[in-house]
């Protein structure tokens, strides 16, 4: 298979997948977490499935906005967020409506949240600080081992796997939280390790096959290291699958993100990374406009 | 076969498998008990349920004035939270303004509320229950030296009050040291209904100032000092955002994150024996190795595990797999290149070193600013990944190149085939 050749096929999938991802996460609206908007949130378990109209008679009591979804296994619990900022004493007075309403006992609370808004966008600041200032680290360390067109490879591919990521948070309506800057946190960290491999086996190669065209370095580096790159994601596919499977809805929501990321990354790091290298290589002229020969 | 090795690499084996059970079963012999990872493993508050609170004070001062005000703050509700019997509460100032507070494992949240967020009561009460004076009376309170019983500087609470204050102390002091009995020359000093000191009156107090006498340290004098001086909460403080857990949803989440992880792993290790064979093997205990330095370093440190940082140490198993693989892969070309074992696998070693350090020291780099810029859940990520980056360099590299050539100076095998050519 020549991956060079057919660069724009993959190039071309990719911005599908994102596009139509976002275009239509975008149409129906992205389900921000609570602590990105600011905001007050209730899961309690009920012991029975209520239907929704039980539950606004009371929720309409202080926010008529507030929206509500059935949870847990059985659908017997609801969670119950509302933009309005109560503080513990109107939270713990709605909760006590409902034991009463339902005759509960106190453990029937299984988590409520209030966000500042001020607190939700400073999360979000300090999250795309820390994302920016890493992938700034990352491309300096990559630029000193390898070469700048390297580092820049590799960044375009983390970029890619993150907007794929939100495409599918988009599309699945899951809810876009801290949670999610972690799972794209570790997508990062797996895809750039990833990369890495590959753009260090043509590193040896550019020494090795010093005749040959970039298209057939790049073709051979990535087939030298296909197999090794499918066992790898195939054993973290193992670990987060199982997770997906086995684990409770909060782990499930980010379980899922991460197999994706991880298929993702695994991808890019073969069919856009390297691509985007030897455009890059090959498009831009080397101060000394020796590289071009070889393209 | 040679016969010292073999010995040796038995050994090894039995012992990192001896570690293993404990750190699973834990240890109880009567005379040596070993509790096990699960039960010495910090859990976050997502994981272990309980309430967190960031509170932000209501004030537009700034510098040392805020600082001593928020630290006053802190140590209230320290001595309010220690009264709910929460194990290890995390109380600490976050940026110039707020506080976070976690208490892991509370059941009755709305108590915790109600102890956080009242203005602390501090008394004066002589033993016939009357209120002499109170915490609005107190001016100032500090530690300072006078010479004990013994003639050596000895650490003392000083008081101070304000005119009103000092005049009903006067009062009092002068009532309650004519009196004979010891036992009646008690003042209670109160905050919040629980009785913080009670020292004899000696003689009368005219001028406002008194010192509180009794075994003190720095530290126990200058802690008594703060929580007088601030009988009421010195500044108002407003809950910016608190999060409830029910202790149900943790546990849950994390007995079966354990289960999965543990099914998860039992597949990785199947498939690196299929895979790898003898050099699978070798990376199983590896890996074994691997997952143990990670909980002991977490159990060392402290460090608290939380959701992202479960799916930290997921990635991190995932790259611990990948140096072995990048490096068993290395040992399969270098054999099919017509290499003998010994030196394949001593090559294979060197010309995979380079792309898993690069890989996992680009990981690193990430994870230490996450650990610095990041906040809450994103710290915790952070914390995880450096430490699972570390332990995988430290497994794949060293000790997978150890228990490797060990295994080949047994000559138990000694077909190549067997390491994957």
């Amino acid at each position: 298979m020549n991956f060079i050749q057919r660069r724009n096929i993959f190039f071309i999938l990719s911005a599908l997948v994102i596009v139509c991802g976002l275009i239509y996460g975008l149409s129906t609206g992205l389900n921000y977490g609570l602590d990105f908007t600011g905001g007050t949130l209730l899961q309690i378990s009920l012991g029975k499935t209520v239907p929704v109209e039980d539950i606004r008679k009371i929720t309409d009591t202080f926010d008529t906005k507030a929206s509500i979804i059935h949870a847990g296994e059985g659908k017997e619990e609801v969670i119950i967020k509302s933009t309005l900022d109560l503080d513990s004493q109107e939270r713990n007075e709605v909760f006590a409506k409902f034991k009463e309403e339902y005759g509960l006992e106190d453990d029937a609370l299984i988590e409520s949240q209030k966000f500042g808004a001020a607190i939700g966008s400073e999360i979000q600041k300090k999250a795309l600080l820390s994302i920016v200032v890493a992938t700034i680290g990352m491309l300096i360390y990559i630029s000193f081992r390898f070469e700048v067109k390297f580092g820049l490879a590799a960044i375009i591919a983390l970029l890619h796997d993150t907007l794929v990521v939100l495409a599918v948070y988009a599309v699945f309506n899951i809810p876009l939280d801290s949670t999610f800057v972690a799972a794209i946190l570790t997508i990062v960290g797996y895809s750039i390790n990833d990369t890495i491999v590959i753009f260090d086996r043509i590193r040896e190669n550019l020494k090795l096959m010093k005749k040959d065209k970039y298209e057939d370095i790049i073709n051979t580096s990535i087939k030298q290291t296909l197999s090794r790159t499918i066992n790898t994601s195939f054993t973290t596919l193992i670990a987060i699958v199982t997770l997906y499977v086995l684990g409770v809805d909060a782990i499930k929501d980010f379980a899922f993100p991460l197999i994706v990321g991880v298929i993702v990354g695994t991808y890019s790091s073969i069919f856009i990374a390297s691509p985007v290298w030897y455009l890059l290589k090959t498009k831009l002229k080397d101060k000394n406009g020796v590289n071009i020969n070889r393209a | 076969m040679n016969l010292r090795n073999t010995i040796v690499f038995i050994l090894i084996i039995a012992l990192i498998g001896a570690v293993a059970y404990s750190a699973v079963y834990g240890i109880d012999s009567g005379k040596i008990k070993i509790p096990t990872a699960r039960e010495k493993i910090g859990l976050g508050l997502d994981l272990a349920g309980g309430v967190y609170v960031l509170l932000e004070a209501q004030t537009d001062e700034t510098g040392p004035e805020l600082d001593k005000k928020i630290d006053q703050a802190i140590a209230i509700i320290r001595q309010r939270v220690d009264g709910l019997g929460v194990s290890e509460p995390n109380i600490v100032k976050e940026g110039s303004k707020r506080i976070r507070i976690e208490l892991a494992g509370l059941k009755d949240t709305q108590q915790a509320f109600d102890m956080i967020g009242k203005t602390a009561q501090l008394q004066f009460v002589d033993p016939e229950g009357n209120i002499v004076v109170t915490g609005k009376n107190v001016k100032n309170s500090e530690v300072a030296f006078q010479k004990g019983s013994t003639g050596v500087e000895e650490p003392v609470v000083s008081l101070e009050f304000d005119k009103e204050g000092a005049k009903s102390f006067a009062e009092a002091t002068s009532r309650l040291s004519a009196k004979a009995d010891a036992k009646d020359k008690v003042i209670f000093i109160v905050l919040d209904d629980k009785v913080i000191s009670n020292p004899v009156v000696r003689t009368t107090i005219n001028d406002g100032k008194a010192y509180i006498e009794g075994g003190f340290d720095v530290q126990s004098a200058s802690e008594l000092a703060t929580l007088i001086r601030a009988g009421a909460l010195p500044v108002e403080l407003k809950e910016v955002q608190t999060r409830v857990i029910g202790p149900t949803l943790g546990l849950e989440s994390l007995d079966r994150s354990i289960y999965a992880g543990a099914i998860g792993l039992a597949i990785i290790f199947l498939f690196m024996l299929i895979m790898y064979r003898i050099p699978g093997l070798i990376a199983d205990i590896a890996l074994t190795v691997y997952v143990l330095l990670v909980l002991g370093i977490m159990i060392a440190l402290g460090v608290k595990l939380t959701l992202p940082g479960i799916a930290g140490l997921i990635l991190s198993i995932g790259m611990a797999v990948d140096a072995n693989v990048v490096i068993y892969e290395r040992i399969k070309e270098e054999l099919r290149a017509g290499k003998t074992l010994r030196a394949s696998i001593d090559s294979g070693f060197k010309r995979a070193l380079s792309s898993v350090l690069d890989a996992n020291i680009t990981t690193l780099i990430a994870g230490l600013v996450l650990y610095y810029f990041g906040s809450g859940p994103i710290k915790g990520f952070g914390v995880t990944l450096i430490i699972g980056i570390v332990a995988s360099m430290i497994t794949a590299v060293f000790i997978t190149k150890s228990l490797l050539k060990l295994f080949v100076g047994t000559n138990l095998a000694k077909n190549t085939k067997l390491y994957g050519a």
